[in-house]
């Protein structure tokens, strides 16, 4: 359902992304790991639109990405984004944050959209912050608010941008753990991330990027476990045994 | 001392006509300069190089006019052009214009001190320009904007006074003219320095309840 083809993308005379090709279909789960700077983020943003990319085609259930298109709005609600931040709207509640794009964007009855907001709070564990502002929630407890906004866009698919590296550590299992159940639950994932568990237990596919290419990609386990390319190794043995 | 309370109570309901107009003229020019300083900010920040580029533009040109002669020119260049205001709608309209400047200014820097990420968010949901900039920039730049804001106010209320240079008979020119026919400087003055004070503590304590009630969330 999300496709991209050859993609290239500068940041001034920066080249980021050099010809990125994958594909990622219906309700599979796919991480993208590499070292910093290697373009895994910005792939995330092109795929939405954030970024611009300069050449090649990405293409999203059919629909070609163009950030300075009015169809890019379309595109936007069928697939969600998941920040390292959070960046939940501070002067709103949880709920508040949840319902904001259903009833602005798109126009749902008030009743129907807290309604469905609720439930989608409940099933990120958070149903009793509800009403709290995202300053008065922890970290982990943010990004699970801002997993239910992603999810109250019944988007086809839900873009993760290093959803757990701003936590502090004994807060990751929690939006990990809700993360899981989206996967089981048959959500299309794109997981940009260092949780090397959390890849060779729930992703399909993992792609591991250096240098602005796809250096690496396969079945979870088999990329993670058994690397073929010497950088893949050296990147899994330098993020598996740090010390 | 009861001198000056004796010449308070002869001049205080001539002053308090003044007061009337005071009040007319900044309200009026601070409700036309808001709305007009928020469209060239948004202007601005729009992203359109024109837009911004003739924005950017014209705040130079009112700033670089000193206030009285951006008063002079609509009350008494106008005319000529078939124009004619009142020296009310003048001096509303001129003010108005003027502190467009400074009001754009400040809206601009609150507007752009909102963290991209949010911004970033507001997209993701599939939100345009206008709504992001309803819903999620300007209700958080609010809170950054409105203690300047009262500066601008007060600014505002004490710059009214140069309405009286196109015969708008506002407080600082009702004084004038009694202590020009009484020779009671002292007490008109003090008198009319005394009504400014009074004026602008309603603003000042208006401001710090907008601050308050950002800041509890």
């Amino acid at each position: 359902m999300i496709k991209l083809r050859n993609v290239h993308k500068s940041f001034g005379s920066v080249e980021v992304l050099k010809g990125i090709t994958a594909s990622v279909d219906k309700s599979e789960v796919v991480c993208i790991i590499g070292p910093s700077g290697s373009g895994k983020s910005t792939i995330l943003r092109c795929i939405n639109g954030l970024e611009s990319y300069d050449a090649g085609d990405i293409v999203v259930e059919g629909a070609r990405v163009d950030s300075n298109a009015p169809s890019i709005v379309a595109i936007r609600t069928q697939v969600s984004m998941v920040f390292q931040r959070f960046n939940l709207f501070p002067h709103r509640t949880a709920i508040e944050n949840v319902v904001e794009g259903p009833i602005h964007v798109k126009n749902e009855p008030h009743a129907q959209a807290f309604e469905r907001g609720r439930a989608l709070l409940a099933q990120v564990g958070l149903a009793d912050k509800a009403e709290a502002y995202p300053a008065q929630l922890s970290g982990g407890q943010q990004q699970r608010v801002a997993i239910a906004r992603a999810l109250a866009m019944q988007p086809k698919a839900i873009l993760f941008d290093e959803p757990t590296s701003a936590l502090d550590p004994e807060l990751v299992g929690d939006v990990l753990g809700v993360m899981r159940k989206l996967a089981d639950d048959g959500m299309t994932m794109v997981v940009v991330t260092h949780e090397m568990a959390f890849a060779r237990d729930v992703a399909d596919r993992v792609l591991f990027i250096d240098g602005g290419v796809v250096v690496e990609q396969g079945a979870a386990k088999v990329v993670l476990d058994q690397p073929q390319h010497p950088r893949t190794q050296d990147f899994l043995r330098r993020v598996l045994h740090p010390l | 001392m009861q001198n000056f309370l004796r010449d308070a109570t002869e001049f205080l309901p001539i002053l308090l006509q003044g007061v009337w107009l005071t009040i007319l003229v900044t309200i009026g020019s601070l409700m036309l300069s808001t709305v007009l300083g928020l469209f060239w900010a948004l202007m601005r920040v729009s992203g359109v190089r024109a837009l911004s580029g003739l924005s950017a533009g014209l705040i130079n040109v009112i700033r670089g006019i000193p206030i009285i002669v951006l008063l002079f020119y609509l009350y008494f260049v106008m005319p000529d052009f078939g124009v004619a205001l009142t020296a009310l709608q003048a001096s509303i309209l001129g003010l108005g214009i003027a502190y467009s400047a400074y009001q754009a200014e400040n809206f601009r820097a609150g507007i752009e001190a909102i963290d991209k990420g949010q911004i970033e968010a507001a997209q993701t949901i599939g939100m345009g320009w206008w709504l992001t900039m309803r819903r999620v920039v300007l209700p958080q730049a609010v809170r950054i904007v409105l203690p300047p804001y009262g500066n601008i106010m007060i600014m505002l209320l004490k710059d009214s006074s140069q309405a009286s240079t196109i015969t708008v008979a506002e407080l600082a020119l009702q004084g004038k003219l009694i202590a020009s026919s009484t020779f009671k400087n002292t007490s008109v003055f003090t008198l009319v320095a005394l009504m400014y004070l009074t004026m602008s503590i309603p603003l000042i304590l208006l401001v710090r309840h907008f601050e308050k009630r950002a800041n509890r969330r």
